[in-house]
């Protein structure tokens, strides 16, 4: 044996110390972000609990109650914390501007892959890409400076409220949902489409019986996504849906969401305070709510892996 | 129905369809453009704000936006090039790493007002840096993180399992192989996809109103000493940006020509929007040709 | 099966018949595997590989595709480390270096590979050779330009390269880029320099090109090839080892594995008939 060779080979590199030196740092800053995720979570659900355990507000009175006043006190000597109001208002407008958001995106999508695939990519995928990256609050601008006053001239009211609110997000959420359910289409296999041509469907047979079966679960998940941004958008809802803390009874009275009375409420208030625990507790159910549409799209993942 | 007159009938309506998201982006970019161009001037991009009277420009706004990506960019590329770099080329496939990419998904998902209030919490209250462009910048970054994290892991894993090998075959480490192999051959969708993240927090308001905060006092543009509280670059001073600009002026509604400003402020952001996803489709393909073609 | 004419001296069919060239040839052996198995998950794609390899000799590896001949070039300087589990010994000048204690880049530094498909970095032709030895300290401008001009030179592609070392590697064809990658591979003076099928990806006159330039770069390292190519082998190997299914089947000097081999399998391999 060569005990000279034996003796280079065993002494640590340069290269292995730099290894070890890089893959330490590099893991450092993924455990950063992993540990500031967990944080939030930590810190969000602590301070958002204490309207529960330290002010004692029944949690049940919190998600059922109709009126928000957390200045107040009721009858029961109870501060006035219902945030249904909030809730539904997020529920509304999330689920309505999906509804409407979702036929056009797919139509739009279809357009892009199967009917004109050259003006797909040369038109509408740099259109969708443009309306991506316009800033929310330039929306909410163009929602309270064109969309109020257009609804308050049709419907009369202020033009304040669900009805805006649901536009303006149905036009912020589409490109993102039309450009997912590009992707969801495009994996469809193109022996499924020439099949399905082959046995004499027409293309509208076999884009509404073949691509769009095959890319269900890869739509559903586009559609979830749209309506996690949708219930989180914050200062475009909170420009156009009135601010009303009221249990909504009209699409066009003025209305608010989660994200609305904590972006206004937020700094009006004091940390620590009852009136600022009851915040905390809205950006609770918001952080809930994004963890649970983070789980649906997991399981559509889990269920749309499986073989068709 | 006759298939033959459904499929006519569906083939209209999806051009229909199509049609209606064209106009709609040219519907609004032709509002903001007819409505914001005119206010654009060298006096609306360079003066102050006025909080009660006609005539303010978004100067220090302006500014602000910029500085705050900047120094967003300068904290959150180094850890998301860390993270991708971690991700896609030394993770291995067991239960650390799933807890890991949830994690990050979750991040990506959680709405922007959330993560500006645990930034109000943490960096404005706990650790007292007020409202603050640092503070803001923090807020930013994890707002940017998953996002950045994931294109460059992407653009890593674009690089071909052949460069690596090469690499290792000469005896270099993992890390020097991709460090300097992969790194700089996947340099050009790397920076796409930053530029791209940065057009994304050039726009973000909601996890700054808590964090940066709502409020643009006055810079002295000749006093350059970081330290200084009135100088642009104090990154304690408190920091209005454009997009919140556009949000206060709004709601607060005292500001007699806030619809102008706000015309003029969201023309401005738009366009530099548009300018960085040009840029970063331009810069990419550029840099790409040079790494490749014989110079 | 049907016996093949000319396989009448042959002995068996499937049993091994490795020749222990030291013994048999007096080779000077610098590179010997024992126990060596492969195994990728629970799929063992390496049973029976153990080979001995002579010091400034050519030794191919023959077989059909999925022999685990490529397998077992890619574990004797542990490029499968990631990827795969590799038990047994890898002696190199007696040292076992399939240890863990064992510097695996100071290893690769001695055991270099080039790789099927030419794989030149991103970077100048210059900046392709002398990438690797910069990172272990060599900065002296002329100590890089003698040892890009020298690899160059033994790499034979020199005379095509010299006026443009400056020039993207990636601009040149792939004959020239697989070239290339044995210039950067020697640039580093390795002592045995293990070639995976390097020349599949290449037209026959680039391909003829490479084996000049392997026959001369006998004189001074260690060559271990894995071809598909029959001819090739018998054209610059001294030894050749013909694997099947995961083991070494056959091994013994060229001339004997191409004329008279011992298995009937590997007689039919070389004959054409499979693989």
């Amino acid at each position: 044996m060569d005990k000279k060779l034996q003796e280079q080979l065993l002494k640590k590199s340069k290269a292995a110390k730099l290894e070890r030196l890089g893959r330490g740092v590099s893991f450092s800053a993924l455990l950063l972000i992993t540990l500031t995720v967990f944080a939030i979570i930590l810190f969000v659900a602590s301070k958002g609990l204490s309207t529960f355990f330290s002010n004692h507000v029944n949690f049940w009175d919190f998600l059922s109650g109709k009126s928000w006043n957390p200045s107040v006190t009721n009858s029961h000597g109870q501060p006035e914390v219902g945030a249904l109001p909030m809730i539904l208002g997020s529920f509304i407008v999330t689920i309505l501007s999906a509804i409407i958001a979702t036929p056009f995106a797919i139509g739009t999508a279809i357009f892009m892959t199967e009917i004109s695939p050259r003006r797909g990519a040369a038109i509408l995928q740099p259109v969708t890409e443009l309306l991506v990256g316009i800033p929310s609050v330039v929306y909410g601008f163009i929602g309270l400076t064109v969309v109020v006053p257009a609804v308050r001239t049709v419907f009369g009211g202020s033009g304040f409220g669900i009805f805006s609110g649901t536009f303006v997000l149905f036009v912020m959420i589409l490109p993102t949902v039309t450009s997912m359910t590009v992707d969801a289409l495009k994996t469809v296999p193109r022996y499924y489409r020439e099949a399905a041509l082959a046995l004499g469907a027409t293309r509208w047979q076999m884009i509404y019986k073949v691509v769009l079966r095959a890319a269900t679960p890869g739509i559903l998940t586009a559609i979830v996504f749209g309506m996690a941004r949708a219930f989180g958008e914050a200062l475009a809802v909170q420009m156009v849906i009135g601010n009303a803390a009221l249990v909504p009874t009209s699409l066009f009275a003025p209305a608010s969401t989660l994200t609305s009375v904590l972006t206004t409420g937020i700094g009006n208030t004091v940390m620590g305070s009852m009136q600022n625990n009851a915040l905390w507790s809205l950006a609770l159910v918001l952080l809930v709510m994004s963890l649970i549409f983070n789980l649906v799209i997991r399981l559509i993942g889990r269920k749309g892996a499986m073989p068709k | 129905m006759n298939p033959k007159l459904s499929n006519k009938i569906a083939n209209g309506a999806l051009y229909g369809i199509a049609g209606f998201i064209v106009l709609i982006l040219a519907a609004l970019l032709g509002y903001i453009i007819i409505t914001g161009l005119p206010m654009l001037n060298w006096h609306f991009l360079t003066t102050p704000a006025r909080a009660f009277t006609a005539g303010g420009g978004i100067g220090i706004q302006l500014f602000n936006s910029f500085y705050l990506l900047l120094l967003t960019l300068l904290i959150s590329f180094p850890i998301a090039l860390g993270a991708g770099i971690y991700l896609n080329e030394y993770a291995p496939n067991n239960w650390v790493t799933n807890v890991v990419r949830t994690a990050i998904e979750i991040l990506s998902s959680l709405p922007s007002v959330v993560v500006g209030l645990f930034g109000f919490l943490i960096f404005v209250v706990q650790f007292d840096f007020g409202f603050s462009i640092l503070s803001g910048a923090f807020a930013l970054t994890f707002f940017n993180l998953p996002l950045l994290t994931r294109s460059i892991e992407e653009s890593l894993a674009a690089i071909s399992n052949t460069q690596r090998e090469g690499g290792l075959a000469l005896g270099l480490s993992k890390w020097e192989t991709v460090t300097r192999i992969i790194l700089p051959a996947a340099l050009p969708s790397i920076l796409t996809g930053v530029i791209l993240s940065a057009g994304r927090i050039f726009g973000e308001a909601a996890a700054l109103i808590f964090t940066a905060g709502q409020s643009a006092p006055a810079l002295d543009f000749t006093d350059w000493n970081p330290f200084n509280i009135s100088s642009p670059l104090n990154p304690m001073r408190p920091a209005e940006t454009l997009a919140v600009h556009i949000w206060k002026i709004n709601s607060e509604g005292i500001m007699p020509d806030a619809k102008a400003v706000s015309s003029g402020a969201s023309a401005v952001l738009v366009i530099s929007v548009l300018v960085f996803n040009i840029l970063a489709r331009f810069i990419g393909k550029r840099l790409y040709q040079k790494l490749t073609s014989a110079k | 099966m049907f016996v093949n004419p000319t396989s009448q001296q042959t002995t068996t069919w499937l049993e091994r018949n490795v020749v222990d060239i030291k013994q048999k040839f007096g080779a000077n052996i610098i590179l010997e595997t024992k126990g060596l198995r492969v195994l990728y998950g629970d799929h063992e794609a390496l049973h029976e590989g153990d080979l001995q390899f002579g010091e400034h000799q050519i030794t191919a590896l023959i077989g059909p595709s999925g022999s685990g001949k490529s397998t077992y070039l890619r574990s004797l300087n542990r490029m499968n480390d990631d990827v795969a589990t590799v038990k047994g010994q890898i002696l190199y000048r007696g040292v076992d270096v399939n240890r863990s204690e064992i510097d695996v880049y100071e290893m690769r530094r001695r055991i270099g590979m080039v790789f099927q498909r030419p794989n030149p970095f991103a970077k100048s032709i210059y900046d392709n050779i002398t990438f690797a030895l910069k990172r272990r300290g060599v900065t002296k401008k002329a100590v890089l330009d003698e040892i890009v001009e020298t690899s160059l030179k033994q790499a034979a592609i020199w005379d095509e390269v010299k006026d443009d070392l400056n020039k993207s590697a990636l601009a040149l064809s792939g004959g020239q880029q697989q070239r290339l990658c044995i210039a950067r591979a020697i640039a580093i003076k390795p002592d045995i320099l293990l070639l995976d099928e390097p020349a599949s990806a290449l037209d026959p006159v680039s391909t003829s090109k490479l084996e000049d330039t392997l026959l001369r770069l006998k004189d001074n390292y260690t060559i271990i090839i894995v071809t598909h190519n029959m001819q090739q082998a018998a054209r610059i190997s001294d030894y050749t080892a013909f694997f099947n299914q995961g083991t070494a089947l056959e091994y013994d000097v060229t001339s004997k594995i191409f004329t008279r081999p011992k298995v009937a399998l590997t007689n039919n391999y070389v004959a054409g008939d499979f693989g």
